[in-house]
């Protein structure tokens, strides 16, 4: 961002990374396939890069609210400062704090999901798909992030993108508006859960894996971490992937 | 004919009304112990959200069989109403259904309706008991239900069947007199639903006949303003409060945290930012989050009181359903307690709020609150809107900010994001390395 800036550009886009898009070693696969898709299509987009903080969303769910607001409000002066006015975000976490949460603290922005990004650009004709590739006509079940779905409303953008590819999309028993979490959410991911007689992400897990897909998608960080591990637990790794909605995509146009 | 029925029966009555605005001041200054949120925005939205989820019993559709078997209740229960206007002007004025002169034969086919509308309660209440007691539908079997709750649920369904046999008891008795023409009874063009009962009083005399026709009038109608009094004492409070607590509905979406200005004016002081937001620090400091009843909002609390305990919340909590202490249901119930407790406490002369007790903690803990992943499935789960999330989330805010004791790996995440600006221990620098292996791959191909 900083370079483009200097150099009089304005991006269309602000590509909101994440903390997990920046630091996870497994999802930062999904920042690259990202990248790679809007390289491809040509948006021009710019991202904070160093500038970006976490944006706050785990302390103020964990209860912490002087110290969410103090990244809120750095991040909104950064992005202020550079007069984003178009926010794209792979995390869900990220995409609901940013879009619900900053506008109270001065940050408006037009935020949206990726999954709804790259509807868009499907829809548009941009990402031509080249019929599924080694997805097609395979089984695959998409797991509805809470901060997508319930939080923000957004069923039907993932499945869109996921149904571009020519597969056969199976629900899972909870879907949508009753989608069952995987157990990350709420500042969960950053903590052992109570004591309980079962983790949650595994209970998901074994409701995917009764659908007989032979992926799991997914559109949030926490989500594809807590599903693999749910599918580990259940000694199904080898059978059965977890992919991000953008993976899937690049996968499919060969980057 | 003696005035005296007439005269007992406005005394019943001004009792029972005397009982039930006691009460509802009750509960009306339960609620506001709650902090003051005005939310009167939309009200286009909020009167359509009230219709629909409310009189319309949307989110009831969900599941198609207690759907129905409580709309059932829900219709008899607006329409039979109409009757108990009835029975109120005839028990003030000492006639005998005063309508039915006025609608002639659609008199008779409004009494069909009602004793067609009293089957369905009677055949909803059974199938409610069946699957409470016998069935066990598992969100009946929670361990927040033992006891009084347990006993408060049945006693409703028990009482809503008794009720239901005095009005065809004493439709069936009111028309064998009709039918031997004592006077006073007006012969209706046949009930059908209540004629199955005639047999049974077929053989006796007009004057037990008259006994049993009063007794299941004044049974009916005392039984009523009975159950009027202990809905206030009940979780059953919902028939009423269900409206109001869909109007005050969150209408924005659901993800979002209410901000807290208060920390908003000492962020930007510590950062140097002048905000047009800033103000003269308050003079009282207020608490952070959510300690008891009365830091929470009056939405909260009315939303505790109208809770009817059904339990949808806590059978798509992800926490509950695998085994930890959370429960959406138990969280409201809870607060629907400490507010009888303080309330009562405060009418009797006694400490209220100051008993030295409070809703975190002697009431709701921390291993409960802990446990939430913010999912909203609860809030989505409930029929009528209640949130019990925002509750979880405010005595979160206590826990951390007040009394700094969110769990060990919570405080580790806080720190990681004030050092590096991130929940994880990575330097902020190398923020943007994963770029390097699309930059390197895209020289490859070139």
């Amino acid at each position: 961002m900083a370079e483009m800036a200097s150099s009089g550009q304005t991006p269309e886009i602000l590509f909101w990374v994440g903390c997990a898009g920046s630091f996870d070693e497994r999802y930062k696969a999904v920042t690259q396939a990202f990248v790679k898709i809007l390289n491809k299509v040509g948006v021009s987009f710019a991202v904070l890069g160093p500038e970006e903080a976490c944006t706050g969303d785990p302390a103020r769910r964990a209860g912490n609210e002087f110290l969410f607001q103090m990244q809120a409000v750095s991040n909104i002066q950064v992005m202020n400062a550079y007069e984003v006015k178009k926010v794209v975000t792979a995390c869900p976490h990220c995409f609901n704090t940013i879009k619900n949460e900053y506008p109270a603290l001065g940050g408006n922005y037009e935020v949206i999901h990726h999954s709804q990004f790259l509807q868009q650009l499907i829809n548009e004709g941009k990402i031509v798909l080249q019929g599924g590739g080694e997805f097609k006509g395979k089984k695959i079940t998409f797991h509805d992030s809470c901060y997508l779905g319930r939080a923000n409303e957004v069923y039907e953008a993932p499945r869109d993108v996921i149904r571009a590819l020519d597969v056969e999309l199976v629900e899972m028993k909870r879907c949508k508006t009753k989608g069952l979490c995987c157990g990350a959410g709420g500042a969960q991911m950053f903590k052992e859960p109570e004591p309980g007689k079962k983790d949650i992400n595994v209970e998901r897990a074994e409701e995917a894996l009764a659908t007989g897909a032979t992926t799991i998608a997914v559109g949030c960080p926490f989500c594809l971490t807590m599903m693999s591990d749910g599918v580990k637990n259940k000694e199904k790794e080898n059978d059965v992937k977890v992919y991000d909605l953008a993976e899937m995509l690049a996968k499919d146009m060969g980057i | 004919m003696s005035i005296l029925p007439q005269v007992i029966f406005l005394l019943v009555f001004a009792v029972a009304g005397y009982i039930l605005f006691k009460r509802i001041s009750f509960l009306r200054r339960n609620i506001f112990l709650g902090k003051r949120e005005t939310r009167n925005d939309l009200p286009d939205q909020r009167w359509k959200t009230m219709l629909l989820v409310a009189f319309g019993q949307q989110k009831m559709f969900k599941k198609l069989t207690p759907a129905i078997l409580h709309l059932m209740i829900y219709v008899a229960f607006v329409i039979i109403n109409l009757e108990v206007l009835e029975f109120v002007i005839d028990g003030i004025f000492g006639t005998h259904r005063v309508f039915a002169p006025f609608l002639g034969s659609a008199y008779g086919v409004a009494m069909n309706i009602f004793e067609f509308l009293a089957i369905a309660v009677l055949v909803s209440c059974v199938a409610f008991l069946i699957r409470r007691n016998v069935t066990k539908v598992e969100r009946f079997t929670k361990p927040e239900l033992n006891g009084w709750p347990a006993m408060d649920a049945n006693l409703i369904l028990v009482i809503e069947i008794i009720l239901m046999f005095a009005i065809l008891t004493m439709n069936a008795t009111d028309q064998i007199l009709a039918s031997r023409g004592i006077p006073h009874y007006t012969l209706l063009n046949g009930l059908f639903f209540s004629s199955f009962l005639q047999p049974i009083f077929q053989g006796m005399s007009d004057g037990s006949l008259v006994f049993i026709e009063r007794f299941a009038w004044w049974f009916h109608i005392v039984g009523i303003l009975a159950f009027a009094v202990y809905v206030t004492y009940s979780k059953h409070l919902h028939i009423f409060l269900a409206f109001p607590n869909t109007w005050y509905s969150n209408l924005k979406p659901k993800g979002e945290m209410i901000n807290m200005p208060e920390v908003t004016n000492e962020v930007n002081m510590m950062l140097g930012i002048a905000s047009e937001t800033n103000q003269e620090p308050p003079t009282e400091i207020g608490r952070f989050g959510a300690k008891d009843i009365n830091d929470l909002s009056w939405v909260n609390i009315m939303n505790a009181y109208s809770c009817t305990e059904c339990g949808r919340c806590t059978a798509e909590c992800p926490a509950n359903i695998t085994g930890k202490k959370l429960s959406p249901r138990k969280i409201m119930m809870d607060v629907r307690d400490r507010a009888e407790e303080v309330g009562k406490s405060m009418d009797s002369g006694g400490p209220g709020l100051a008993d030295g007790k409070s809703l975190l903690g002697d009431y709701i803990s921390k291993e409960e609150i802990n446990a939430c992943t913010s999912c909203n499935a609860c809030v989505e789960a409930c029929p009528i809107n209640i949130d019990p999330l925002s509750i979880i989330l405010q005595m979160r805010r206590y826990v951390s900010m007040e009394e700094s004791a969110a769990p060990a790996q919570w405080n580790s995440m806080f720190q990681n994001m004030e050092t590096a600006f991130s929940p994880w221990k990575f330097p902020p620098s190398d923020r943007f390395n994963w770029a390097e292996k699309v930059k390197n791959e895209e020289i490859k191909e070139n």
